[in-house]
């Protein structure tokens, strides 16, 4: 490993807290985020010559806040203190170290600084593009390539996203327990929509994608570290961790979808699993269940398969039940209903769908899995109509690929089904 | 004399390998398992997954605690360790200078074993 990879590892796990620390002192996204640069500059310089600091993240904080004081001066033009001042000025220090072994409060930094890319005033794309550029520190030109934007475009979003912020009230008051469990719940929504962003997007030639899949899996298990005992930040981590640990399977060679019941399970990545599965078992010890701890439980139960005839979708089944009366949404009982065709047939699962027509109209799954359970029962010519809907709304060009591969075998003679 | 190479690291850092990175490391580490396990001198291998997967189970009171996570909140974690034969500890010294090549950052504790059951002494 080069000088430069190894420091760009550490700064990248030391960002947070770093970033972190300098808003709660800066209270301003842009002075903390330029303190950081100058930081990392800094640190570029001084630590292949001197090893790495002990403290990574400490050492970044004193630094980029020292840096970010001196440029605050230079620009007033007011006559600098001598350097000393900053640094000999030990009262400061011990301060500053007292708040650094505060584990409360770096957590309550951390989940601020996340808090602040997922302030309600932001649509969900500049949430995203925000956190991947100030918490995960990734480039505009990376974000706008997982986004398939162009980088003037990404850039323009996230310009905006900060003058948004930047005008925006951010609450630096320590949180009570109520306003801490809403910050968490709204930061594991904004992690999940990243993931899901990565994962809906994501095509077997472009990796691109699937690393924010990967970025949000981090910022998981960052949150996890920072609250261990919340049942669904590992609900959420692990739901993550099962689902991207299809990823190798997901596509053929020819860049098509292969359906989770097609995938070649020995591709699956394992210790994704293993980490799920773990996380899945230490949430249910808590008996306090939600919305992402059942997803996670569903996940868990494909994984657990040993192949798609191994799954138990009655199981599954009675978990959509679960999630739905937690979270009613049409998309739940279209799940449901795709778990019900395979425990007991598409007949049924057909007449649940049924009075989902109007809500789901415009939602490719739905014409997908209707299709599917209509070519079951024999009814080709329906079952084409559904078909023919869900390519007009197919999200890429695989889905729509995958669709039309039915539609052919709908064209094939009788009797032959895929 | 049994020794365990016990591996610390900063979880963090580690978790910010890409999975090439990853990769990597395992590759440049089973070259040398490979050599190890040859001479005889390797033991169980054993890589944790991540310290948020860990419970605590506190047996101080009675009854016993059972808390999320490590117990302890260090900068570096224990994320694996290593049971190697060695005659000396310089040995399983030069073991770990060895391992630390392929796998940099971080530090490996070499502590002696006192007592090693395997799973078939057990029964």
């Amino acid at each position: 490993m080069t000088d430069t990879r190894w420091i760009g590892n550490v700064l990248m796990a030391a960002r947070p807290q770093a970033m972190a620390a300098l808003l709660r002192h800066f209270r301003d996204l842009e002075t903390a985020e330029e303190a950081f640069q100058e930081a990392s500059l800094r640190a570029l310089r001084a630590w292949p010559k001197n090893g790495p600091p002990r403290d990574a993240a400490a050492w970044l904080i004193m630094v980029g806040r020292n840096a970010a004081i001196d440029a605050i001066r230079r620009q007033s033009r007011t006559t600098p203190l001598p350097p000393e001042d900053l640094i000999s000025d030990t009262g400061d220090a011990e301060s500053e170290q007292a708040e650094r072994y505060d584990a409360s409060h770096y957590r309550d930094d951390i989940l601020r600084l996340l808090f602040v890319c997922c302030h309600p005033e932001l649509p969900a794309t500049q949430q995203i593009a925000l956190a991947l550029r100030i918490v995960s520190g990734l480039s505009v030109a990376q974000i706008a390539r997982a986004f398939l934007v162009s980088e003037a475009a990404m850039e323009q979003r996230i310009t905006r996203a900060k003058r948004r912020i930047a005008a925006a009230s951010v609450p630096f008051e320590t949180p009570g327990a109520v306003e801490r469990s809403e910050r968490l719940a709204a930061v594991a929504g904004v992690i999940y929509l990243l993931f899901n962003e990565g994962y809906t997007s994501s095509v077997a030639e472009d990796r691109a994608p699937a690393a924010l899949c990967e970025e949000a899996i981090r910022l998981a298990r960052l949150v996890l570290g920072l609250f261990p005992a919340e049942p669904e930040i590992m609900g959420l981590a692990a739901l993550m961790m099962l689902q991207h640990a299809r990823a190798p399977a997901r596509f053929d060679a020819e860049g098509r979808v292969v359906l989770l019941e097609a995938q070649d399970r020995a591709r699956w990545s394992k210790p994704l699993i293993a980490e799920g599965l773990a996380l899945v078992e230490k949430a249910m010890r808590h008996r306090r269940p939600g919305a992402y701890q059942v997803q996670a439980a569903i996940a868990a139960e494909h994984a657990r398969a040993a192949d798609a005839a191994a799954t138990d979708w009655s199981m599954i089944e009675r978990l959509y039940g679960v999630l739905e009366h937690m979270q009613p949404s049409p998309v739940v009982t279209l799940n449901r209903a795709v778990a019900v065709s395979k425990a007991r047939g598409a007949a049924e699962a057909l007449d649940m769908i049924a009075p989902l027509a109007k809500s789901l109209d415009g939602y490719f799954y739905f014409h997908g899995a209707r299709g599917a359970f209509l070519m079951e029962l024999g009814r080709a010519d329906d079952a084409r109509h559904a078909f023919d809907r869900a390519i007009a709304l197919a999200n890429t060009p695989a889905e729509a690929a995958y669709i039309r591969e039915r539609l052919d075998a709908i064209s094939q003679p009788a009797g032959r089904r895929v | 004399m049994q020794y365990t190479i016990l591996c610390y690291h900063d979880e963090k850092v580690v978790c910010a390998w890409s999975k090439a990175e990853d990769d990597a490391v395992m590759a440049r580490l089973h070259q040398v398992h490979e050599k190890l396990a040859a001479n005889g001198k390797l033991g169980p291998v054993v890589r944790l997954l991540p310290t948020t997967t860990a419970t605590t189970l506190r047996k101080d009171r009675e009854p016993p605690l059972v808390i999320d996570g490590p117990f302890a909140e260090t900068k570096e974690q224990l994320l694996g360790f290593y049971v190697v034969n060695c005659e000396t500890l310089e040995e399983a010294t030069d073991i770990a200078r060895e391992l630390g090549r392929a796998n940099p950052g971080g530090c490996y504790e070499i502590r002696p074993i006192a007592l090693f059951m395997d799973a078939g002494a057990a029964k």
